[in-house]
This record gives C-alpha cells, structure tokens and sequence, in this order.
C-alpha cells in the first residue's frame, strides 16, 4: 500500500515528489536552506559558501550542486522547493527566475510562456502517454 | 439564551507571494498586476460590509515556522498574537496578526475530543500563506481589522492529510465554533493553489479546465472532490496544486446548500493561476 502510494507519482513527468525516501535524503540539504531565514547566517554563506555548507552534514554531490545552483539536481538529492527557494532568496532571485532555471527556458520566455497561460497539461500528464505520441 | 458563534461565510483564495511582493512594493497598478488586485475589490467591500470578528485563516507554512524537524499535519495557532516571518527575503512590512486564544483553544479542545489529532501553537511567525490573503481582503491598513486564528496544514511532506479528512475537518470545526459561548462573526478562509508547479522541468504548468471543474465542484457537489487522491492533484494542477486540499477545509465548514456570492480566476500570477469565491453560508 505504501509503496504503491510513492511508486504512482513516478509517472507524472519532470516532477519529483517529496515523499519519505527523498525527505530521509535531503534531510540536512534541506535543513541548511532553512538556516537561511536568518538574515546574519545568509551573510554567513554569502562570506564562504563552502565554508558553510560544511557545516551541515550532506554529501559532496549535494554540496556541489548547491554551489553550481543546480535546483533540478538538488530536487534529485532530496530538495524540497520550498526549502530550496530560500537559496534564491538569498541570491535576490524572484521565484519566477528559479522556475524558469529549471525548465531549460530563459527568463523571457518563461515570462512569456505564463502570460500565454502558463505550460499546457496536454501532454504533460504522464511520461506513458508522452512516449506514446512518439 | 446564550448566544453562540457562528460562521457566516468562507471564501477560498490564492496565497501567491509575488501578490504580497507587488502591493508592498507599491507594484499593485502596474498592468501585469491590476487585473489581480481588481479581481479583489468585490472582496474588498464586501468584507467591510461583513464586519468579522474572527478569520480562522487555513493555509500552509512555505518551510517558515515548520522545518523538517517537527511536521505538524494540522496545527492551530492558539497564541495572543503572531509576527511577520522572514522567509529569506526579510519579513513583510505588515501589521502583526492578532490571534483570539479562547476561541483557538476551544477548537482545538473540541476538535481532539473529536478525533482530529490537531497541534496546538503558542508561538508561531507567519508567512506568505497567511498575510497574503489579509492584504488580498483588507489592503494595507494600520493594524488588521480581525482576530485571525492560523491553522496550519501540511501540503509540503507527503503524505499530506486526504481531502476527506480536510472536508471532514471543516465538519468539526464547525461543530466548535457554534458551540463556543460568544456572540462571533466568524468567517472561514481555505487558501492556496490554484493550478501551479514550482519545481523541476514542469515547472509553470497551468490547468485552467481543472481549476474551473474543481471551483464548480466545490460550489454545487464538493461531496464529489474529497476522495480525489493526492496524485491526480499533483498530475492534473501541478505539484503544488495540491494546496487545494486546503479549500476542503473550508467548505467542510459550512453547510452543503449556500450560496456563492463571487468567483475570480486569473492567469497569472508569477507562476501560479489566481482562483477565489465567495460562500455566503445560509
């Protein structure tokens, strides 16, 4: 029953969910970014980025694309978006400019693709069905 | 005959913090965001009007008050009063929320005694979840017109609560507020969603056709809604659509025949659909 539950989310494409194997993952990834919400230990990672997240016990993989500002693996290493938006925050980014960092598309066309009404749930809803169409 | 409180109403709304960013930033009359702000004026006047003495606000904390270290399922804030968080952007410049401790606790009690397993807050900052709506309903005044009570909801670790137990939730609340010993205004608040997706290569996804169905659905037949798994949430309105749990809580609340005094619905906002309506509860 648990194992159906986290194995159904799988098929839903470019999406990963927080589920209790990637919140065991993240743990301390995720708990570095919330450190970030005081305003003297955002100043502290800006000083010496590495420095500081050799504080919190993570791996190296999960160090490294915090420094590379990769959100799409730090999603893979057990990031969740809402702790990871702190990371942003403290870069100045809006969280429009850390969507679109993860959908390969520049600012502006991210931008754009919203106001058209945002990204179509056709052909989005399963990895399947996309395999299929081809 | 002693008078009771009582829930005259509950509307449901978006919590977008870019909204917040924009009426603080003195951004609200720009064309991107009057659209939004006007689809709130209807709102505006007619809470006045309302007069509530208490908003029982339902949304979730963005990694603000709860980290991974404590994830509360349902959690009431039950303190005097509640301070705007710094949720890494330094907190907003908004009035301090007032919160009404013996009405709280009186949920609280009730709704434990009736097997809802709720965590009682004495000390809690707020963020975007919660002030947004304020500013959605009131501007920006000096202080907040209302006594607000927080209820916390877990949509961020899975599994979050079903929508059954949300809708039923709504149930007992109820049930407490008319049996609390205080003539109250009371109007409940689900927030969150609409469609949107925050995260990962589908990231801005939009589902107008669900959010439409679901607002309808909502309305007429929520009955409907509650058993909808957590993953045709996640599939249909995007990862965190599932927020719209949220609204189930509130609709729970009011009686299964009202009225429904407005709607909005709007693309977009940052990377999100902006949904509202209005239940007047008959």
């Amino acid at each position: 029953m648990t194992t159906d539950y986290n194995e159904q989310f799988k098929d839903i494409p470019g999406t990963i969910v927080f589920d209790a194997n990637q919140s065991r993952l993240g743990y301390h990834l995720n708990m570095f970014c919330m450190s970030l919400i005081k305003a003297e230990n955002r100043k502290a990672f800006k000083d010496d980025e590495l420095s500081y997240l050799k504080k919190y016990p993570m791996t190296n993989e999960q160090r490294q694309s915090v420094l590379d500002r990769d959100l799409n693996r730090m999603l893979a290493l057990g990031g969740n978006i809402y702790f990871l938006a702190k990371i942003g925050a403290c870069d100045g980014l809006s969280f429009q400019q850390m969507a679109a960092s993860m959908t390969g598309l520049t600012l502006e066309e991210y931008k754009q693709m919203m106001l058209e009404g945002g990204r179509s749930i056709q052909g989005n809803r399963k990895i399947t069905e996309n395999t299929n169409d081809k | 005959m002693i008078n009771k409180a009582k829930i005259t109403a509950g509307l449901g709304t978006s919590h977008v913090p870019a909204i917040g960013a924009a009426l603080d930033n003195g951004n609200s009359n720009d064309p991107y965001w009057k659209p939004v702000f006007e689809g709130y004026e209807f709102t505006k006047k007619w809470i006045a009007e309302q007069k509530p003495d208490v908003i029982i606000l339902i949304y979730n904390d963005h990694a603000t008050a709860f980290s991974l270290d404590i994830i509360p399922t349902f959690a009431i804030g039950c303190a005097e009063y509640f301070q705007p968080a710094d949720e890494g952007w330094g907190p907003r410049q908004v009035p301090v929320v007032n919160g009404h401790p013996r009405l709280a606790w009186h949920i609280a009690q009730s709704t434990i005694l009736d097997e809802f397993d709720m965590t009682i807050v004495n000390k809690m900052d707020v963020d975007h979840g919660l002030t947004v709506p304020l500013s959605l309903l009131f501007g920006q005044p000096e202080l907040w017109p209302c006594k607000v009570i927080p209820l916390a909801v877990n949509v961020v670790q899975y599994p979050p609560p079903t929508g059954n137990r949300c809708y039923n939730l709504g149930k007992a609340i109820r049930k407490a507020v008319e049996s609390f010993d205080e003539e109250l205004n009371v109007i409940i608040c689900g927030t969150g969603g609409m469609s949107h997706q925050l995260q990962g290569p589908r990231a801005g996804l939009i589902n107008k056709e669900f959010d439409t169905k679901f607002l309808d659905l909502l309305s007429a037949n929520p009955k409907a809604l509650v058993d909808m798994p957590h993953v045709e949430y996640i599939r249909e309105a995007g990862s965190e659509g599932i927020e719209m749990i949220m609204w189930l809580i509130m609709r729970g609340a009011l009686k299964e025949e009202i009225t429904e005094l407005y709607r909005f619905y709007h693309v977009p906002a940052s990377n999100t659909a902006v949904g509202h309506i209005i239940f007047k509860n008959e």
